[in-house]
């Protein structure tokens, strides 16, 4: 029954890496802007689109 | 009207829109927008939102104090050889082009390495390559996207704001150790005298020990500060029954660990400390867009345009103006100290300072005061003041700003603490006999559990998760209040005292026309004659009267302070002052009048009318008869008949105040007992705002200024006033209802303590319990209180 220790320590171990990381997460400002990265994670798709779009009409472009 | 939409700032075009890549514009400027962001590859931008953009200002010189190193510094909040980074306020950020636009303007400057838009606050944050570029290249390059910052004397004063965030740690910390500690507590909970755990119950009690050390000595640390300066300055507030309460929860689990009398009370020590922090964080809500603690300095420009002796111009820091300085000011910039007019036709918009939205004409020769803005030409004035020693911003070296609201005033929560924390002082001494006679080996034992079970969590959770629900029901509702303790105090009010330009009227104007009707070709003549005119009123009628063609006129002339000529084909106008357009002044009217006559023949005036906001009728009859109601306006008494007819007759009306007066005034109703809520809404009524317990700024945009206040209510809810009144002493009634909620379950508890039962299983339950079940019942009891407010 020993094995206990160890579990516990695992399980002791396991929840203070994620405070941690927690504080880490706070630190870096991350709570501070609630709104922002929400609006900011759809950009990406977008951009590429947009972009190899452009890259198309800069080509035909260029063939008149 | 859809269709003839400007493609980048979704306005209507006129009847000349311009063309391009088969989109319309307004003006040059969207298009020349547009054509930066289709060269750099950037038009997603118009496929997030529909027409985002804004007209680009023209800025010309505005920006040349951002060549001064001293001033760039100041400015950037990092500064080495290279990287500069910089956080700029840009009001127009709303929408999520707005975002993406600014994230990527690396695409525009390569100087730029990155830029992080924070839209809540509107401001965004850009690295930049101090070699390769500057500050005032980025600003610039800003503004020619439409996206012009806002640079004020606030900006240059403030040094590096520091983000509070330990109440988020102290809450990760309880929150961590409630969890962990409830884990390891619950296997004792229910197998008593199980082999295993007897054999382990020891090691599981050292390890929530030390799991509730972090809780007590950083998470609770406030409580025990709070309640140890409420000592000193003998007040029981409601933290010294916490701090009581925490304190022995900690000290008798320790001892009952310690000597193996039982499991100890960490599990509820550390869920009461995680709830007690919760209902802290729920009333802490901010309104990251908007700012209670404005003075002028948010309005001033840093830097002004100073005409030296030789001629020569330059641009010096606000602060180092001294009486005698020559001063130039362009089109939309602030004067920023009293001064003569030297030179140039003023236009000065004091619409901050009053709240007044008429352009007053000024000429050479005239006292220009501090806070107005120019509308049209170059100015050169004469400083006859620094700074600080001005008209206006003497007003901020009143003792008033220095004071803290906060301070002073019991809050509910308190008051009733102290009548709590004697009863539960007796109940456990009087317990404790009675113990000692019956049982003495119990008697500790009751006296601690006592404390341990009266621990007020769910009292002081009471108005926190009230108000702090009221202040974001509030908040959608468009009224947007500082803090709890503003809104605790906002029930106390029994007297209102309005400011009356830019409050009770609105900023739109309107006319009406009082003659012989004009021909439409005579209507055409005028509205080109008048768009020729830089006169503020002529603007102001310009933009109140219907759109028409536009013609180049034969003639015309402007006459300083008499009026405009004008001729079109045979049509010969003269419009302005009475005498100008050949007619005896009448006597009688007070408003702001524009004659007109054609071909020498007087045809009629367009008279200028305050309009009062809609509704500021029917809610002064709401009011008068449970607040005393006052008007205070700095005008002279020109409107007292108009505001007569208007308002109840109790209302007082008093005019003719100067800042300070609407100061003293307030104060001196405080000091006959009064509780003075004050509305207003230009900086002349900082002082009052201040001064009175709560002060509310009416804006019509709240993204705009407006001055240091308690709540900012948006202009169009002005007629509602009565029922957040309502609604707030209501918030009252709610907290005294779960105050009896959370007697109902100390008195269970207190009946476990006193008779010597009290297990930790059952703190462990009714703690946890009492406080959601005051939360739920707060919220639901505020929500159903918003229902009767729509």
């Amino acid at each position: 029954m020993s094995v206990i220790y160890i579990l516990l320590s695992i399980s002791i171990i396991v929840a203070i890496a994620f405070f941690i990381i927690f504080i880490l997460a706070v630190k870096s400002g991350q709570y501070d802007d609630g709104y922002t990265p929400s609006v900011r994670m759809l950009f990406e798709d977008e951009l590429v689109k947009k972009s190899t779009k452009q890259s198309i009409n800069t080509n035909t472009d260029k063939l008149h | 009207m859809e269709d003839n939409q400007c493609f980048h700032c979704g306005d209507p075009c006129g009847s000349t829109p311009i063309h391009f890549q088969e989109k319309q514009f307004c003006c040059n400027g969207c298009k020349t927008v547009f054509e930066i962001f289709s060269e750099n590859d950037l038009t997603s931008y118009y496929d997030l939102q529909k027409s985002p953009g804004a007209i680009p200002t023209e800025i010309e010189e505005k920006y040349d104090f951002l060549d001064q190193a001293s001033i760039v510094q100041k400015l950037t909040e990092f500064q080495d050889d290279d990287i500069e980074i910089v956080t700029l306020y840009i009001p127009h950020i709303h929408c999520s082009s707005c975002i993406w636009i600014l994230e990527n303007l690396n695409k525009l400057n390569p100087s730029i390495s990155n830029s992080q838009v924070n839209f809540g606050k509107k401001t965004v944050r850009v690295t930049y390559s101090a070699k390769n570029t500057s500050l005032k290249e980025l600003v610039l390059l800003l503004s020619r996207i439409g996206y012009e910052p806002y640079i004020s004397l606030e900006d240059y004063s403030s040094s590096e704001k520091h983000i509070n965030r330990s109440l988020i740690y102290k809450l990760g910390v309880a929150g961590f150790a409630f969890g962990n500690i409830m884990f390891l507590s619950f296997p004792e909970y229910f197998e008593v005298n199980e082999y295993w755990l007897e054999q382990y119950k020891h090691f599981f009690r050292w390890l929530m020990f030390s799991l509730s050390l972090p809780v007590v000595f950083y998470s609770a640390q406030d409580y025990f500060i709070s309640a140890f300066k409420g000592l000193r300055a003998k007040l029981l507030n409601i933290d010294v029954p916490i701090a009581l309460g925490i304190t022995v929860l900690f000290l008798r689990s320790t001892i009952d660990i310690m000597f193996d009398l039982g499991s100890g009370f960490f599990d509820s020590l550390s869920g009461l400390v995680f709830f007690l922090l919760v209902g802290k964080f729920f009333q802490q809500k901010t309104y990251d867009f908007l700012s209670f603690e404005r003075d002028y300095k948010s309005y001033f420009p840093i830097a002004i345009t100073k005409i030296n002796k030789d001629n020569t111009e330059e641009s010096i820091p606000v602060y180092k103006i001294e009486q005698g300085d020559r001063l130039l000011i362009r089109n939309e910039e602030l004067i920023p100290v009293d001064g003569i007019l030297i030179k140039g036709e003023g236009a000065i918009d004091y619409s901050f300072v009053t709240g007044e939205s008429h352009h007053v004409a000024k000429h050479s020769g005239d006292k220009l005061f501090a806070g107005g803005k120019q509308k049209g030409g170059v100015l050169e004035i004469q400083a006859l003041k620094s700074v600080e020693q001005s008209y206006l911003t003497q007003l901020w070296s009143n003792d008033i700003f220095s004071k803290n609201k906060e301070e002073g005033f019991t809050n509910i929560t308190n008051a009733i603490s102290k009548h709590f924390t004697i009863a539960i002082l007796t109940i456990a001494l009087i317990a404790t006999s009675f113990w000692l006679y019956a049982d003495i080996s119990k008697a500790m034992n009751v006296f601690t559990a006592v404390l341990i079970i009266a621990c007020p969590c769910a009292i002081a959770l009471s108005a926190p998760f009230t108000f702090g629900n009221m202040l974001r029901i509030f908040g959608k509702l468009k009224f947007y209040i500082k803090n709890v303790g503003a809104l605790e105090q906002l029930s106390k009010i029994n007297t209102i005292v309005f400011d009356k330009t830019g409050t009770l009227t609105s900023n739109s104007n309107h006319t009406s026309y009082v003659g012989e009707p004009l021909n439409t070709k005579e209507e055409l003549v005028l509205k080109n004659t008048l768009r020729g005119s830089n006169h503020p009123l002529s603007r102001s009628l310009y933009e109140l009267l219907q759109s028409n063609d536009i013609i180049s006129l034969d003639h015309f002339a402007e006459h300083t302070g008499k009026g405009i000529e004008s001729s079109f084909k045979g049509i010969d106008l003269k419009i302005g002052s009475a005498n100008f357009v050949g007619q005896a002044q009448e006597q009688t009217i007070t408003n702001t009048v524009v004659h007109i006559s054609s071909n020498n023949e007087y045809k009629g005036h367009f008279a200028f009318y305050n309009n009062y906001r809609k509704g500021v009728s029917g809610l002064f009859k709401r009011l008068w008869k449970q607040f005393e109601l006052i008007v205070l306006s700095g005008d002279n008494d020109s409107e007292r008949d108009n505001l007569q007819k208007l308002l109840p007759a109790k209302t007082k009306l008093i005019f003719n105040q100067k800042p300070d007066d609407k100061l003293e005034f307030i104060k001196y109703h405080q000091s006959e007992g009064s509780k003075v809520l004050m509305v207003g809404d230009g900086l002349n009524d900082a002082g009052a705002l201040a001064q009175s317990d709560v002060g509310i700024a009416i804006s019509d945009n709240v993204n705009v200024f407006s001055p240091a206040c308690d709540a900012i209510l948006d202009a169009c809810k002005l007629n509602q006033l009565d029922s957040y009144l309502w609604a707030s002493r209501k918030a009252i009634d709610i907290i005294k209802w779960s105050f009896v909620f959370s007697f109902f379950y100390n008195v269970i508890g207190l009946y476990f303590a006193v008779t010597g039962q009290l297990e930790p299983v059952i703190a462990a339950i009714l703690m946890p319990l009492s406080s959601i079940s005051i939360v739920v019942f707060t919220t639901v009891c505020t929500n159903m209180l918003v229902r009767k407010l729509k």
